[in-house]
């Protein structure tokens, strides 16, 4: 029996832990607990902080003393270096230096199974997965707990880990087994921006019901340090209550908290540069710090027209070593608020990637800079899906886009209230222009650590208290099935896409078994190809879409593919299944062929390997 | 040779020598001085001097603050650098990286506080039995409290330490290592 429930944000850049005690019959309010986690913060040195930094360190064997990066839980120190030092000496040693694991984990393009971290680097550095390093933080996160709680092992408790809404079937299926390899058999899934919601609630107690109600829709903006993610819960009366259903997430995006410092270190540096004066790596490094502290006071105080920023040099001569610039308030507002928070037009798309010829190796980072764009995108898109949806969960009719009525920011990127301005501003104006009302801010988000206690929160709700956001898949889900044509050459025969796991299936439960029905070779791999939609909120488990290639409401994921295992000489035996979809309670996407008239049953594997 | 009949240290041996010895002393003094001797208690072992840890060993946690203050706001190199060549807008932006990192690594390892929160320049009463850690009485220190004053400096106090822990492997002499880049 649990004792906890412990929230996990494995974020991009960093992580926190947040713990519940199951036996409370009160929320928390505002002193929602986290734990300190400690980590090495210098060579012999173990401090212990609210954040692990999200990076790992493959360190040389003759690099440091004897000891050096010992841990209470790991006397000899051996093995890879997790957090705050991993961050500050890795960035002088790029090489051996893991960073945006998640990232890579939700990379359909690469082998997430295989050893390709840190990306480029030479042979001698001993790679891991995106997998392994997910697992290596958690692994920390566990040894951290189990410090400081002995008696109650991480292992043993009720773990929430979040996951952006973004992350598909694939991507959350290998941040689970991230947590099985951390020893964390007991994991459930939660969208990140339910998780931000979930901590506005507990934070506000009882009274937010005063903040919301019946109608409303509430669209969570999360700018994380790697990714921005948008949801969309709506507010409804059932029953004499509200009842939350989370109606749409957006697409993964790329662009982070981090993007913006570097938008604003480049733009120094190459003032510099013109004057003259050239950075190292480990110098520019410092000047993405400085220009984060410029932002952040240049923020905090309307009144300051521009801001120092000082680069220190590496040689032990600091005054005749530091190189002098200044942030001032419009390169600020140019770069940054406009850069990243344009004033965009409701129907401006974001710029997507050009396609190459040749495979996208490196990250997908996003091409347009522009989150408003990107918001704008994501609402229209879900206009037009909710429009011809028989029972949408918010009312368009006559909307371009879905109208919000309250925004909750979340994410350290909005500690600047300038940028939360500009987003309501935004929002404001679009909504003026189609005949809308403004939006209102839900206020008293802890911007840093909210996923995290909005996960230890949830994993509390689940035991029944509270109020539970309901939702299901915010995708629907299909297999790719090729149609029988004559060979032609230089031409694919077209795909079509069946529909195996409708839009908005609740955790713990099955699809219909759909009528087509395949054969499968009993003892050889057979691949389905797999994609996504998620703005296709009608269709029904067997329904049939023709040239899923070219339709751009779905999205091809990573395939899927299973072998049959051979029985008492049946190699070679063609078996007729169906196909079947089930959403565990735990919050992955399952597939399996189920045999026809017989009892087989077999998984499908969600294929992390790499997209062809 | 007499043939043992107990052994030596059973209750009948022990009776025996006992008896031997108390007629022996009685008649041989050089005998009796040497049980005197036996008898008297065992002066106690003498106290090994304890080795005195060096000196680095002893205040390695006051030398491990110095190496926070240099790690994370240069304040080693700033003090060990010559200021007489430098503008003062020079040394001034030096001023703002050691000003910033050791005001992080400060906020980092304690919560501060003042020890008195009434404004600086207010007066205010000492009553009897003040922590005279925590007050300093100046100027014209007379009579027994409470006292009247004025608030010359709020004092800080440290409500929380958060120092990280440094392993005894290392060498708290090294408040910065040679960076050598590859």
């Amino acid at each position: 029996m649990s004792t906890y429930s412990i929230g996990i944000d494995l974020g991009t850049t960093n992580s926190a832990v947040s713990y519940f005690k199951l036996a409370d019959a009160q929320a928390r309010g505002g002193a929602q607990t986290m734990l300190g986690i400690p980590q090495i913060t210098a060579v012999g040195a173990v401090g212990e902080k609210l954040l692990l930094p999200s990076f790992l360190y493959l360190p040389n064997a003759q690099e440091f003393p004897a000891g050096g990066l010992a841990l209470p839980w790991n006397p000899t120190g051996q093995g890879a270096v997790a957090g705050e030092f991993a961050r500050s000496h890795g960035s002088k040693v790029p090489m051996r230096l893991v960073s945006s694991a998640k990232s890579w984990l939700c990379h359909a393009g690469v082998d997430r199974l295989g050893a390709i971290l840190p990306w480029q680097a030479p042979e001698e550095v001993q790679r891991i997965s995106p997998l392994e390093a997910s697992a290596r933080y958690l692994a920390h996160l566990r040894a951290a707990w189990d410090h400081q709680f002995p008696a109650e092992a991480l292992a043993e408790q009720d773990v929430v880990l979040t996951v952006p809404a973004s992350f598909d079937a694939a991507a959350r299926e290998l941040t689970l087994k991230a947590a099985q390899q951390a020893g964390l058999p007991k994991v459930t899934l939660i969208e990140e921006p339910q998780a931000a919601f979930y901590a506005w609630i507990e934070q506000m107690g009882e009274g937010f019901r005063k903040h919301v109600k019946p109608g409303d829709v509430v669209l969570v903006v999360d700018v994380g340090g790697g990714t921005t993610d948008f949801s969309l819960i709506a507010v409804t009366a059932k029953e004499g209550d509200v009842a939350l259903t989370r109606v749409a997430v957006g697409d993964h995006i790329l662009l982070g908290g981090d993007n913006m410092d570097l938008a604003l270190a480049h733009a120094v540096n190459q003032r510099l540069a013109a004057a003259g004066k050239k950075l190292d790596a480990w110098q520019f490094n410092a000047l993405t710090f400085a220009c984060r502290q410029a932002k952040e006071s240049l923020f905090a105080d309307a009144a300051l027209k521009h801001h120092p920023l000082v680069v220190p040099g590496r040689g032990s001569s600091l005054v005749g070593g530091t190189i002098k610039a200044e942030l001032s308030r419009e390169e600020l507002t140019r770069i940054l608020t406009d850069g990243f928070f344009p004033k965009a037009a409701v129907t401006d798309a974001p710029q997507s990637a050009r396609r190459t010829g040749l495979t996208q190796m490196a990250l997908p980072y996003a091409q347009d800079a522009g989150v408003t764009r990107h918001l704008a995108a994501f609402l229209t898109r879900q206009a037009r899906a909710m429009a011809t949806a028989h029972d949408a969960p918010v009312a368009v009719t006559g909307q371009t886009f879905v109208h919000p009525t309250a925004v909750l920011f979340n994410g350290g990127a909005f500690k600047a209230a300038p940028l939360k301005e500009r987003v309501l501003a935004v929002l404001n104006t679009w909504l003026a222009a189609d005949g809308g009302q403004p939006v209102t801010e839900l206020a008293g988000a802890e911007l840093d650590l909210a996923v995290a206690r909005g996960a230890a929160y949830y994993g509390w709700v689940r035991h029944g208290h509270g109020l539970r956001i309901r939702g299901g898949t915010a995708r629907a889900y299909y297999v790719g099935i090729e149609t029988a044509m004559p060979a032609v050459p230089g031409l694919e025969p077209p795909v079509k896409a069946l529909c195996v796991a409708p839009f908005g299936m609740e955790e713990g439960t099955q699809a219909d078994v759909p009528p087509q029905e395949f054969g499968l070779v009993v003892g050889e791999p057979t691949r389905f190809r797999f994609f996504a939609s998620s703005v296709r909120r009608d269709d029904r488990v067997g329904t049939m879409l023709e040239e899923a290639a070219g339709n751009d409401e779905l999205e091809e994921a990573a395939p899927i593919e299973t072998t049959l295992p051979v029985q008492g000489g049946n190699e070679g035996k063609l078996v007729p299944v169906n196909l079947q979809a089930a959403v565990t309670e735990i919050g992955t996407l399952e597939l399996r062929c189920l045999e026809k008239g017989g009892p087989g049953s077999w998984k499908l594997e969600l294929n992390v390997r790499m997209k062809e | 040779m007499e043939k043992p009949i107990q052994s030596e240290t059973s209750f009948w041996g022990r009776l025996r020598t006992a008896w031997a010895g108390f007629h022996r002393a009685l008649a041989n003094p050089d005998f009796c001085r040497q049980v005197a001797e036996l008898l008297r208690p065992a002066p106690a072992p003498a106290q090994a001097k304890p080795v005195e840890p060096p000196p680095e060993k002893r205040h390695a946690s006051g030398l491990g603050v110095l190496s926070l203050l240099q790690r994370e706001g240069r304040l080693i190199d700033f003090l060990q650098e010559d200021m007489a060549a430098f503008s003062d807008a020079e040394i001034g932006a030096a001023a703002r990286v050691v000003h910033a990192g050791c005001r992080k690594m400060l906020a980092d390892c304690c919560t501060l506080e003042p020890v008195l929160k009434d404004a600086e320049g207010a007066a205010i009463k000492v009553p009897a039995g003040f922590d005279a850690q925590r007050i300093r009485l100046t100027g014209n220190v007379a009579g027994s409290p409470p006292f009247s004053g004025t608030l010359k400096h709020h004092g800080w106090l440290a409500v929380a330490v958060r120092l990280p822990a440094v392993s005894d492997a290392m060498d708290a002499r090294v408040l910065a290592p040679a960076e050598v880049e590859l």
